[in-house]
C-alpha cells in the first residue's frame, strides 16, 4: 500500500448563508492583479446556476476531466498528439467573455464633478481594455437567482430531471435554491495536471496541494481545459496559468487558508486524508455508479493500527499521522459518510467534499398565512425540496442511492436533536429515523457536535509542514534555491 | 558589403539567439510564455494562428532539413514531379502563412489586443511578414528555390559553420532572395528579444511523460519529509 496524506475540505452547504466573505478574502490576497481581476479561485454560486464560468459543467462543450479507460482514465480533451497539434489555438479555452469582463470605475468623476442638480455617476471602464463599458455580466451576476429564467433555467444538471420537476422548479412561489461555495478540488487525479504539456503542474507529495510552477508554465493553456471544474485561469496579461494554491504560505506557517478562515457561516473545515495512491488509477475508470463508493474506499483508516503501519512505512511523518486521526474532513467524508464529491463523474478524484444542503420547505403562505407543510416536522421532506434527482446530478455522479443515505442521516441527526432539546418529536420517530439512517445516538449527538458546534481548532486541523526542517534534512539548502518555498527571484512580469 | 551581410551578419545573429536565449532563459524563466492572446479575441486567433502555425512550422522545418542535408534535399527534387508537388506545397503553405499572419497582425489593432501588444511584438509581426511576402515571391518569381536552394544557401551556411566563410554562391542571387536571407537572420536575431523565445519550449516531452506529477521536497525524493 502507497499511503500518502492530503489536505482535503468539507463545505456543509447548509450553513453557507452565500456572503461571499470567503472570495473577498482570497481575492484580495491573491488574485488582486493585472490580468488577475477576473479570477475568483474561490467562488460562490448559486444553484440551480449556470456557475462560473458559463455551463463551466457541460463537458458536452468544455471537455473537461476524464473518461473512464480499460485499466486507467483517458484525458476527455483527447490524446497526448492532438493535444499539441491544438497548441496554437485551444478550442475548449473559455473566452474571458464565459468569465466577465472586469472592469472599476472611474471614481474621479465622483469627487471631480462640478457642483449641478444631478448626481454625478462613475462611469464603469473596462480593466482589460481602459476604455468605458456597458456591464453585461459580473462574477454571481445570477446570485440568488437573478435572472433565472436564463441562469437557473440553464443549468447542466437540469438535465437529470422531467419536464414537470423541471416546472415545477421553477414555479417562482416555490423556487429553491442554495450556493455552492468553490475553490480547487486539489484531486488526486487531476485533469489541469494530466493536460499540462510543459509538465509545469503538480502534485505535491506531502500535503496533496496542485501547484502550478510559474517558471515552467508556458502559456499552453491547456490546464484551463483539462480542469472540468474551471479552477486553473489563464493570466492574460502575464501569459500564465494561476490556480487556487491552497493558502499553502498560509498553511506552513500553520495558519488556516483565507477563504476558510474568514468564512463566516463556518461551513469549511480542513484536515489530513490518509489515502492509498495505488488505487487512483482504478478508482478513476469505474462505472460511474461506483464512483463515489470507490472513492471513499481510497480514504483510509486513520486508526487502523495495519494503516499506521503502512503509512510510516511510506514515509508519512508522525505529526501528520496525528494530524490525520483528528480529521473533521474523515468524520464527515468517511466515518459519518455524510460529505459527497462534486462531479465525480468527472474522474478526477476531488479532494473537496459537500455536505449537501438539506432545503426543507418547512412552510408555505398560500393563504397569506405561515402554514407548516405536512403534520410532522420533516415529514414531507422528499417532495418539497429540491429533486434528490438533482443533487444525485451534482454530487453523486446521478446515483440517488447514495444522496438518500445523506438524507437520511441528516434528517435523522436533527429529528434526534430536536426530541432532545425541544421535545416536540416524539422519541421513538427520532429513534425510528436514526435507526433507519443506520445511526447510533452518540454519533448523532457527535454530528450535531461537528455540525454546529466545533470550534476553530477542531474545524482546521492541520499538522506542521515543516517544509524547510525537510529541505535542510535532504542536503545543502543553497542546492534548492529557486526550487522550493514561495517567491520569485525576479518580479513576475510579462514578458515581451 | 557582403563580408558583413553574408558573413558577419548570421554569425552575429546566430550568437545573440543562442547567447541571448540562454542568458534569458537561467535569468528571466518566467518570461517564456507563449503569450497567449485567446481568452481576449478566440475567433480571430483561430483564423489567424491555426493559418499561420500550419503554414510556417513545416516551412521552417523544410528550411532547416535542406540546410543540413543538402545532398539528400536535392536527390529529393531531381525527379520533375518531385519539384512541382514540393513547390506547390511550398507556396500552398507560403501563402497560408501569409493570410495566418495578416490576419494576426490585424486583430491586434482591436482594442483589447492593442494593450497586450508590446512594441517587439510589432516588430516581430512586422519582420515576419517582410520575411513572409518575399518567400512567397521567390517561390513565384525565382523558379526553382527548392533546386537552388541546396547548391547556393546550403554551402554558404555550411561554410559559415566550418569558420571558412564562402559567400560566393549567395552574392550572385537576385536582391529578393539576399533580402529574404537577411531578413531571415533577423528573425534569428529577434528570437530571444522578441515573444519568438516561444517555440524554443515546445513540449515534445508531453508525449511520453506520465500524466500525473507528484513532487517530493529535495532532489532525492520521497522518505525525508520532516521530523
Ligand atoms: C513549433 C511550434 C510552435 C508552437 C507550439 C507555437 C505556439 C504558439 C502559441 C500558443 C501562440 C499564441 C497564440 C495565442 O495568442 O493564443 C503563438 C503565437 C505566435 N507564434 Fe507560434 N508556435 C510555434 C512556432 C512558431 C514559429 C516557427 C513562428 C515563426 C517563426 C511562430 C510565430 C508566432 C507569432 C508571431 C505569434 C504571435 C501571434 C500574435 O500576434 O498573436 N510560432 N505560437
Ligand atoms: S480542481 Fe484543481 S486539481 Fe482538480 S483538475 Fe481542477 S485545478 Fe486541477
Amino acid at each position: 500500500m502507497d499511503v500518502r496524506a492530503q489536505i482535503s475540505m468539507v463545505f456543509h452547504l447548509d450553513k453557507c448563508i452565500g456572503c461571499h466573505t470567503c472570495s473577498i478574502a482570497c481575492k484580495n490576497l491573491w488574485t488582486d492583479r493585472r490580468g488577475a481581476e477576473y479570477m475568483w479561485w474561490n467562488n460562490v454560486e448559486t444553484k440551480p446556476g449556470t456557475g462560473y464560468p458559463t455551463l463551466y459543467e457541460d463537458q458536452a462543450r468544455y471537455r473537461g476531466g476524464w473518461r473512464a479507460g480499460t485499466d486507467r482514465p483517458r484525458l476527455a480533451l483527447g490524446g497526448r498528439a492532438s493535444l499539441l497539434a491544438r497548441l496554437f489555438h485551444n478550442p475548449r479555452l473559455p473566452a474571458l467573455d464565459d468569465y466577465y469582463e472586469p472592469w472599476t470605475y472611474r471614481y474621479e468623476d465622483l469627487l471631480g464633478a462640478p457642483p449641478g442638480d444631478e448626481q454625478p455617476v462613475a462611469t464603469p471602464v473596462s480593466l482589460v481594455t481602459g476604455e468605458e463599458m456597458e456591464i453585461e455580466a459580473g462574477p454571481n451576476w445570477d446570485d440568488d437567482l437573478g435572472g433565472s429564467g436564463t441562469y437557473a433555467l440553464n443549468d447542466p444538471c437540469l438535465a437529470a430531471l422531467t419536464e414537470e420537476e423541471r416546472a415545477r422548479l421553477l414555479d417562482f412561489e416555490r423556487l429553491v435554491f442554495f450556493y455552492l461555495p468553490r475553490i480547487c478540488n486539489h484531486c488526486l487525479n487531476p485533469g489541469c495536471l494530466g493536460a499540462c504539456p510543459a509538465g509545469a503542474i503538480a502534485k505535491r507529495g506531502e500535503d496533496g496541494i496542485v501547484l502550478v510552477n510559474q517558471e515552467k508554465c508556458r502559456g499552453w493553456r491547456m490546464c484551463v481545459s483539462g480542469c472540468p471544474y474551471k479552477k486553473t485561469y489563464f493570466n492574460w496579461s502575464a501569459g500564465k496559468a494561476e490556480k487556487c494554491i491552497l493558502c499553502y504560505p498560509r498553511q506552513e506557517t500553520q495558519q488556516v487558508p483565507a477563504c476558510m478562515h474568514s468564512c463566516v457561516g463556518r461551513i469549511r473545515y480542513l484536515g489530513v486524508l490518509l489515502y492509498d495512491a495505488g488505487g487512483i488509477a482504478r478508482a478513476a475508470s469505474l462505472p460511474a455508479a461506483e464512483l463515489v463508493e470507490a472513492q471513499r474506499a481510497l480514504v483510509l483508516d486513520p486508526s487502523a493500527p495495519d494503516v499506521v503501519a503502512a503509512a510510516r512505512a511510506s514515509g508519512v511523518p508522525e505529526h501528520v499521522l496525528d494530524a490525520a486521526g483528528r480529521s473533521p474532513v474523515y468524520a464527515w467524508v468517511k466515518r459519518f459518510r455524510l460529505a459527497l464529491p462534486h462531479h465525480p463523474e468527472f474522474r478526477t478524484l476531488p479532494m473537496l467534499f459537500y455536505v449537501p444542503p438539506l432545503l426543507p420547505v418547512m412552510a408555505t403562505t398560500t393563504s397569506g398565512r405561515y402554514e407548516v407543510v405536512g403534520d410532522e416536522l420533516l415529514g414531507a421532506a422528499d417532495a418539497d425540496r429540491l429533486p434528490l434527482r438533482y443533487l444525485a446530478a451534482l454530487f453523486t455522479a446521478g446515483e440517488v442511492a447514495p444522496v438518500a443515505e445523506v438524507y437520511r442521516r441528516l434528517v435523522a441527526v436533527r429529528l434526534h436533536h430536536r426530541a432532545a432539546s425541544v421535545g416536540d418529536v416524539p422519541a421513538e420517530r427520532a429513534a425510528r429515523a436514526l435507526a433507519e439512517a443506520g445511526l447510533t445516538a452518540a454519533e448523532a449527538e457527535e454530528i450535531y457536535r461537528l455540525g454546529a458546534l466545533a470550534s476553530f481548532d477542531e474545524r482546521f486541523v492541520i499538522p506542521p509542514f515543516s517544509r524547510e526542517a525537510a529541505i535542510a534534512a535532504s542536503g545543502d539548502v543553497h542546492d534548492h534555491q529557486e526550487e522550493e518555498g514561495a517567491g520569485f527571484l525576479v518580479p513576475p512580469r510579462r514578458g515581451w | 558589403m557582403s563580408g558583413f551581410f553574408f558573413v558577419a551578419w548570421p554569425v552575429l545573429a546566430w550568437a545573440l539567439a543562442i547567447l541571448g536565449g540562454l542568458y534569458r532563459y537561467f535569468t528571466l524563466r518566467y518570461t517564456y510564455s507563449s503569450l497567449s492572446s485567446q481568452m481576449l479575441a478566440p475567433g480571430s486567433l483561430y483564423w489567424g494562428s491555426v493559418p499561420w502555425h500550419y503554414g510556417v512550422v513545416p516551412i521552417l522545418i523544410a528550411h532547416l532539413l535542406a540546410g543540413v542535408f543538402p545532398r539528400a534535399a536535392a536527390a529529393a527534387v531531381s525527379p520533375p514531379t518531385a519539384l512541382l508537388v514540393l513547390e506547390t506545397a511550398g507556396l500552398a503553405l507560403g501563402l497560408l502563412s501569409l493570410v495566418g499572419l495578416v490576419i494576426l497582425f490585424a486583430r491586434r489593432l482591436g482594442p483589447a489586443l492593442r494593450r497586450v501588444t508590446s512594441g517587439m511584438d510589432w516588430v516581430v509581426l512586422l519582420v515576419l511578414l517582410v520575411q513572409v511576402v518575399t518567400g512567397v515571391a521567390i517561390a513565384l518569381f525565382v523558379r526553382w528555390g527548392a533546386r537552388w536552394y541546396p547548391y547556393t544557401a546550403a554551402p554558404w551556411f555550411w561554410s559559415i559553420a566550418r569558420l571558412a566563410p564562402d559567400p560566393s554562391r549567395v552574392a550572385v542571387l537576385p536582391t529578393l532572395a539576399q533580402i529574404h536571407f537577411m531578413s531571415g537572420f533577423l528573425v534569428i536575431a529577434l528570437f530571444p528579444f522578441t515573444r519568438l523565445v516561444h517555440l524554443v519550449p515546445f513540449p515534445i516531452t508531453y508525449l511520453w511523460r506520465p500524466y500525473q506529477v507528484v513532487s517530493w521536497l529535495g532532489r532525492r525524493g520521497r522518505g525525508r519529509a520532516g521530523p
